[in-house]
């Protein structure tokens, strides 16, 4: 893990976990409360300290969906996330997270607003891993390349590469049935590493494994981010993971989904594994619960 | 990030393959059943029968000693069998590649599968026996209409089985296909074909026994040409001799069976390759 280095375009690059003042200040905001979950501001704004980000890779504008049975999955949701901006979604089952991760990826289209991405960089990690149980492990890898057309020569390369930064150098010919859960995962954020995404989106990817493959995943997830940064949208039912993961976690109310509160997370990258023991960490996880609590109660 | 981290949470190789070697009970099992059989047939014909009904159902080693060791007789059905075989097997080829060709048209179009399918169906259920003189005197009494018959017979499991697997791929794996803005021939030839073939080697292997059959029963009615061994069983019928006419009957069941083996094999190959169980 040496080569992880705190990244310039990181917005907490440079701040530093013990800078206690700053993060008190930001722990004794009080949790919502619980009669005004309906008019809570949409976003609380970012950190004074943190630096302005980018120009949105990613961006939601009044976005509302309605689906043809008349429910309202979407209503008027704004959210945008800039390269080296880490965003976690977490809102109760069926409040649209998923939704807004096939808007952006443009499995779906919005009824109402405007939704702005970058196409052709574009990372998705699915729910499951999708592998074709057909086509080996390079294979499976090079099929981005392959559908859009790059030389055979460099989408292999890329395969390689990207094979080698999960950590699956010498399982390039093995099957996806072969593999365990956790290594079919990689294969899956391997294939979406060859198209150079700037804006990675996943959706909820390892809720199906055990925790402490979760947690290593989580780290080498953050590994990439921290080498390649890409504004990252995380959509997941696990505070801890999105606490560690994110530079904001974002929460989203019952359907239709809005955003009840937006909670930037301080700590530095690269973040030990040690962090998720940490007061502040707790702390921070025991705010976006407190949250959680507020729009499922 | 290390390459050891992920070997330790990989699976003991072979784990993953759920399907048990073939012990010598598979093979065991279905060859008592047979001595069984045979037993009872021996003693049915031997201790049931009079001498003079015996021709009604000959014993087993009368099949066998008629049938099968006087040469002239093995010969004439032979010949008549590789005359059907091979009607057989061009119907058969005829039926996968026009029941794959339909089913992938098929899914391509929702109107041409709503336009189709029906008379996909009437295929099935329109009998046989009385399409077969038709056939005679649109295309003749010769090879090309017993062929017609076994294309017919055939067609139907191709066409559904395909479209079945054509039509059932993850949708997890036709979003995929989305994301990297596949066409529609790349998602149809990298996505579908192979994500349908398991179900498409289905529908062969059900094809390949009613191929023989509709061989068979377009011979039984089409007398031109080179005879089949349809026309050989009538011909057995008429001489009231029995024991030729089991051979017939065993031996061209062995042809169903071993195209169904073939396709059978060819299964299983798909099936370990995919199960990372086969070299290459």
């Amino acid at each position: 893990m040496s080569r992880l280095a705190a990244h310039p375009f990181s917005p907490s690059a440079g701040r530093r976990l013990d800078d206690d003042a700053e993060l008190a200040g930001r722990l004794m905001s009080p949790a919502l409360p619980p009669d005004s979950a309906g008019q809570l501001p949409t976003s609380e704004s970012a950190l004074p300290a943190s630096a302005p980000p980018a120009s949105p890779a990613l961006d939601f504008s009044r976005v509302s969906v309605r689906f043809k049975d008349g429910t309202q999955a979407l209503e008027q949701l704004s959210l945008s996330v800039a390269v080296g901006e880490f965003v976690s979604l977490v809102g109760p089952s069926g409040c649209g997270k998923s939704t807004l991760l096939r808007l952006a990826a443009g499995f779906q289209t919005a009824s109402g607003g405007a939704v702005s991405t970058q196409q052709d960089a574009l990372g998705y990690v699915f729910q499951d891993a999708t592998l074709l149980p057909w086509r080996s492990v390079l294979h499976n890898v090079e099929l981005p390349g392959e559908l859009r057309g790059m030389a055979p020569g460099e989408r292999r390369r890329r395969a390689r590469e990207a094979i080698r930064r999960v950590g699956l150098a010498g399982f390039e010919r093995h099957r996806p049935a072969q593999l365990s859960g956790g290594m079919r995962m990689r294969v899956s954020i391997a294939r979406a590493l060859t198209m150079q995404p700037k804006v990675f989106l996943f959706d909820e990817p390892f809720g199906a494994l055990d925790e402490i493959t979760r947690e290593r995943l989580n780290e080498e997830l953050l590994a990439i981010f921290v080498a390649e940064p890409y504004a990252g949208l995380f959509v997941t039912h696990s505070v801890p993971e999105s606490v560690f993961l994110s530079t904001r976690v974002v929460v989203m109310s019952a359907r239709p989904g809005r955003i009840l509160a937006d909670i930037a997370i301080p700590f530095p990258y690269p973040r030990p594994p040690e962090l998720r023991y940490s007061t502040d960490f707790a702390k921070l996880a025991g705010r976006v619960s407190a949250a959680l609590r507020e729009v499922t109660s | 990030m290390s390459a050891g981290a992920a070997a330790a949470n990989a699976p003991a190789a072979g784990t993953a393959a759920p399907r048990k070697p073939r012990s010598v009970g598979r093979i065991l099992a279905p060859f008592l059943v047979l001595v069984g059989v045979l037993v009872l047939w021996t003693l049915a014909s031997r201790l049931l029968l009079d001498p003079d009904r015996r021709f009604l159902l000959p014993p087993p080693d009368e099949v066998l000693r008629k049938g099968v060791l006087e040469g002239a007789n093995l010969a004439e059905v032979l010949d008549a069998l590789w005359s059907t075989t091979r009607v057989a097997l061009v119907g058969l080829a005829i039926a996968m590649v026009l029941g794959v060709a339909l089913a992938i048209v098929m899914s391509q179009a929702r109107w041409v599968e709503y336009s189709v399918y029906p008379y996909a169906i009437v295929l099935q259920t329109i009998p046989i026996l009385a399409v077969v003189p038709l056939l005679g005197f649109w295309f003749g009494f010769d090879f090309q209409s017993r062929v017609i018959v076994c294309v017919l017979v055939s067609l139907f499991p191709m066409i559904t089985n395909t479209l079945y697997g054509l039509k059932s791929v993850d949708v997890g794996h036709h979003d995929l296909f989305t994301l990297f803005g596949a066409n529609r021939l790349q998602r149809l030839v990298r996505l579908q074909l192979p994500a349908a073939l398991p179900a498409m080697i289905t529908g062969f292997k059900i094809s390949s026994g009613l191929a023989v059959i509709g061989a068979i029963v377009a011979d039984f009615f089409f007398r031109q040409g080179d005879p089949g061994i349809g026309r050989l069983i009538d011909v057995y019928r008429q001489r009231l001799a029995t024991e030729q006419l089991m051979t017939a009957l065993v031996l061209s069941s062995l042809v169903g069976l071993a195209l169904f083996f073939v396709f059978d094999l060819w299964g299983t190959y798909v099936d370990d390759r995919r199960l990372g169980k086969a070299t290459r």
